[in-house]
């Protein structure tokens, strides 16, 4: 263990933790623009400079160890008159896009630079211009607005094992791109998006759909059996989009169906109304079958509901069902009547199926699909 | 489930997510967890950066190879003789735990006897994996401290899948390694809330919380909560309601969001299956393959849509909540249940859904200490018996809850349907990143389209030259059941003359190439071994397809 002092307060932190690391304990503030405590440390964007009693420099908090009986300050007019102009810099060639952004209100550097009180830029120069725009369906690259963190790389790497992009060209053209400036062509797991501090990596379904009017609902991915922790913001009945919190048993990462995956929500094709069979099945079974487009069926089958089933009121589709299946137990008995469940569906309504199988209609012909 | 319940007297994942990044060895076998289970591959990419050494058995490349020290390439089917050459090293070189073996287990010499004939040289025989590497795999995890054992359907999927569960469960049990963090045996669970519709009673032959439907004690407690006389027959299992479908024994059945057209072996024999029916009632979110053969399609909200509980693959009790309003007049799955219920006079009434879950917890201990309120923030892994109980991360921890576990002697079999000179190929078949289960949902975003557009068959580069096969070409694939029309990706992926498809697309679907051929014991159908021909001239859309 060591023991060492940040602005006065002592903390006693495990061999090998940084000074940030230890401020993080404390609660105290240190703004960083490239530290993730996931990742390996960086050091790259210099916000995170504290002082050392003794040391003639400024270091970097999250890449320098603390050390028994060190003396740490985190603020003072010195610090924040660098911190101010590293931020100057870093906006000197930046575009002034907050209006129109995705990520203004959630983005680092904007509130950063709104605390620091940047108004004018003293360093206001040449502007990166990059007119490649990336042709995948899922992440927009605006690599204008990218400050260099290099936080994508790191989660691509280290937690992703992928490495789709990485640091290309130097000096002024240096930009994060896959190999030679192609296309995004990865998992599209979103785990950069979700990392990038500033706009320069959004999902390309959320763009313009809102930045701040949601209501945030946590819940659990409706794919895999890994049960990941997401959260649904929800505008005007729709969700919007999906992102996850750190603090989850998925830690904020998901896979690209968690994470892009929720458009069939609120996909035209939903059903809306009970339907009820109006013709022969034989005739509808191998003409559904095999007609493009091959998304799946639309709702009402291949040419409106009228064709196969008419609409009806759930008064009417219950009724019937009733009818039916009393029909059929009275002549085959209960036995001749089975039900499969959902994997898809909550506890509750998998309970409340099978107990309608069993105390209801009676039987013990209740299964799900656990075996596909 | 059978298998590791048969074994231990608990099917399910015996350690937790965060588990998987401290195991010191970690053997996936027939899993392709960074596609199917992404955040668990997550887990084990780290687990491997930390040191861990990670054995993969897979009859193909799959991504995760890239991490791993060792890669058993094994015929497809063969997993049996594969773990039983590795146990017979263990059992030579004495790296079983013999406390653990004499204190908690049964059956242990006669499993012993068993495994003399396996030498790695019939290993190697059987199974196409160098002896070295069966030799090495033994070593690996044979001296291992914290090792997991992690398997999907690649182990389950088989005429003989309950035995390839056994012999996993004979390694863990060997080497006494069970019962420890981040030490155990994990089947990992393909959709959301499998883990809790299996809990939950969504099985034939038992009430929620495994309770044998057969017991006349565990029949009364339901009788008595329930308020009605229970069947005390036999239920049917998924797969053997189609084949009483067909012939005509089973007159009704009622789906709730599930599409068995696309996602069973034999579409053809599943299609009829249904059209026999007297009467089918379907409820779903869209109108699947299977809703279009319904007499009645019941509208219903999706997860976004309701309130409740998901159960994850490591038994984690989790809450869903609503965040929209369904579309239209489609009602959450619980509300339609009890409607209909009540036109048979029967009232389920619950005020909220909570009450449902507490209903459950009641008749099932294990649940008993879990409330929504517990669940809030982050969820609970059961068995949480009491308000104050923790959560159990990791199972048997002190004993296996049917007393002793138990070795099972198993022998390796073939496959039903092998490859033979009219069907020269193995297909097998399973689930890509992108997409997902019978893709109603996920083909219905436009991105994931963009990406993962239509369906493919993975063919190794030697078999695409001798057949003439460039990639990218469309060719026509044929079992003894269907054909499909369908494009070639030539990679090195799977082995030559093994082939691989994906089956969530519905225009080349695999399951019109499948065996419907069943483990006996699990009834899980034989998805990953069946025997295909493929030619390059496509077959007229006339012949493909049809159901
Ligand atoms: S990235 Fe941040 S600072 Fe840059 S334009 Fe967007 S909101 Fe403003
Ligand atoms: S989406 Fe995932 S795989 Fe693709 S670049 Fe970002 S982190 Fe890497
Ligand atoms: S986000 Fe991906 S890994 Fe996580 S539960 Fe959903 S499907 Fe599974
Ligand atoms: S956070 Fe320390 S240098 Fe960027």
């Amino acid at each position: 263990m060591v023991t060492f002092k940040i602005d006065g307060q002592k903390v006693t932190v495990r061999k090998l933790s940084t000074i940030l690391d230890a401020a993080r304990k404390l609660d105290i503030p240190i703004p960083t623009l490239c530290h993730h405590p996931a990742l390996s440390p960086f050091g790259g964007c210099r916000l995170c400079i504290v002082e050392i009693k003794g040391s003639p420099k400024p270091v970097t908090s999250c890449t320098t160890f603390a050390r028994d009986g060190m003396e740490v300050k985190t603020s003072s007019p010195q610090l924040e008159n660098m911190r101010k102009m590293t931020l100057e810099l870093l906006l000197s060639d930046h575009p002034t896009d907050c209006m129109v952004c995705e990520r203004a209100g959630d983005c680092k550097l904007q509130e950063l630079a709104y605390f620091y009180g940047i108004k004018e830029n003293r360093f206001i120069g040449e502007r990166r211009t990059y007119d490649k725009k990336d042709g995948n369906p899922f992440i927009a690259r605006d690599m204008e607005k990218c400050i260099l963190c290099g936080q994508c790389v790191r989660i691509c790497d280290e937690i992703q094992g992928v490495g789709a992009i990485d640091f290309a060209y130097r000096g002024l053209k240096t930009k994060i791109c896959p190999p030679f400036d192609k296309d995004l062509n990865c998992e599209f797991c979103g785990q950069c998006v979700a990392i990038c501090p500033t706009g320069a990596l959004t999902g390309k379904m959320w763009k313009q759909k809102g930045r701040q009017n949601f209501t945030k609902i946590d819940t659990i991915c409706p794919y895999c059996g890994c049960g990941c922790n997401i959260t649904l913001h929800v505008r005007r009945n729709e969700v919007m989009r999906v992102s996850s919190k750190p603090e989850t048993l998925n830690e904020g990462w998901l896979c690209p169906k968690g994470r892009f995956g929720y458009q069939f929500i609120s996909s035209p094709d939903r059903l809306t109304k009970p339907l009820i069979r109006t013709i022969s099945k034989e005739y509808s079974a191998s003409d559904t079958w095999n007609i493009p487009p091959y998304p799946p069926l639309a709702k009402g089958g291949r040419r409106g509901g009228s064709d196969i089933f008419r609409e009806v009121s759930w008064d009417e589709a219950f009724d019937y069902i009733a009818e039916r299946l009393r029909d059929i137990r009275e002549k085959s008995g209960p036995d001749a009547i089975a039900g499969l469940a959902s994997a898809r569906c909550t506890n509750e309504e998998n309970y409340l199926f099978q107990k309608f199988m069993r105390a209801v209609i009676g039987t013990n012909n209740i299964d799900h699909c656990a075996r596909y | 489930m059978a298998g590791l319940a048969t074994v231990f007297g608990s099917g399910a994942m015996t350690n937790s997510l965060p588990e998987v990044e401290n195991h010191d060895v970690i053997f996936v076998i027939g899993s392709n967890t960074t596609e199917t289970h992404p955040i668990i591959g997550l887990k084990m990419k780290n687990a491997v950066r930390k040191g861990a050494e990670l054995i993969i058995a897979d009859p193909r490349r799959i991504d995760l190879v890239r991490f791993s020290h060792l890669w058993l390439q094994h015929r497809p089917g063969t997993d049996v003789a594969l773990l039983n050459s590795i146990m017979h090293i263990i059992m030579k070189e004495d790296m079983t735990d013999t406390k653990f073996i004499e204190s908690r287990t049964e059956g242990f010499e006669s499993f012993k006897d068993s495994l003399e004939e396996y030498t790695p040289e019939y290993g190697e025989r059987i199974t196409g994996v160098p002896k070295q590497d069966i030799i090495k795999a033994a070593h690996f995890y044979g001296n291992a401290v914290r090792p997991g054992i992690y398997y999907t359907m690649g182990i389950t999927q088989h005429t003989h899948g309950t035995e390839n569960v056994y012999a996993i469960a004979n390694l863990a049990l060997m080497t006494g390694n069970l019962g420890r963090e981040s030490t155990g045996v994990n089947p990992l669970r393909g959709q959301n809330n499998v883990q809790g519709a299996t809990d939950m009673g969504c099985i034939p032959n038992f009430f929620p919380g495994y309770q044998p439907a057969a017991m006349p004690g565990i029949r009364a407690k339901f009788e008595k909560t329930w308020g009605v006389k229970l069947s005390d027959k036999k239920g049917l299992t998924a797969t053997e309601m189609t084949g009483e479908a067909f012939e005509r024994k089973l007159k009704a059945l009622y789906i709730m969001g599930e599409n068995p057209v696309l996602s069973d072996p034999d579409i053809q024999h599943t299609v009829k299956a249904l059209q026999k029916l007297d009467f089918l009632v379907v409820q779903d979110i869209f109108l699947t393959e299977t809703a279009a053969l319904a007499d009645v399609v019941l509208p219903a909200a999706c997860f976004a849509e309701k309130d409740g509980t998901f159960t994850n693959t490591s038994r984690r009790v989790q809450r869903v909540r609503k965040a929209v309003q369904p579309p239209g007049e489609a009602r959450e799955d619980s509300h339609i249940i009890t409607e209909l219920a009540k036109r048979f006079g029967y009232h389920m009434d619950y005020n909220l859904i909570e009450e449902v879950f507490q209903e459950s917890k009641k008749l099932w201990p294990a649940l008993a200490g879990i409330t929504y309120k517990r669940i809030a923030k982050t969820g609970l892994q059961w068995p949480c018996p009491t308000q104050d109980h923790p959560g159990t991360p990791y199972l048997f921890k002190g004993g296996f809850p049917r007393g002793k576990a138990a070795f099972t002697v198993v022998a390796y079999r073939p496959s039903e349907e092998l490859p033979d000179a009219e069907y020269p190929f193995l297909l097998s078949t399973g689930r890509q990143l992108f997409q997902y289960h019978t893709g109603s949902m996920t083909r219905r975003n436009e991105a994931i389209n963009a990406v993962s557009p239509t369906a493919y068959i993975e063919i190794h580069p030697e078999d695409a030259a001798v057949l003439g096969i460039k990639d990218g070409e469309r060719v026509c694939v044929t079992s003894r059941r269907g054909s499909i029309n369908i494009q070639a990706w030539v990679t090195e992926r799977p082995l030559s003359k093994t082939v691989f498809i994906p089956f969530h697309f519905r225009e080349a679907a695999a399951n019109m190439l499948t065996n419907k051929a069943c483990d006996p014991i699990a009834k899980i159908p034989e998805f990953k071994v069946c025997a295909v021909r493929i030619n390059r001239t496509v077959d007229s859309e006339e012949n493909v397809n049809k159901g």
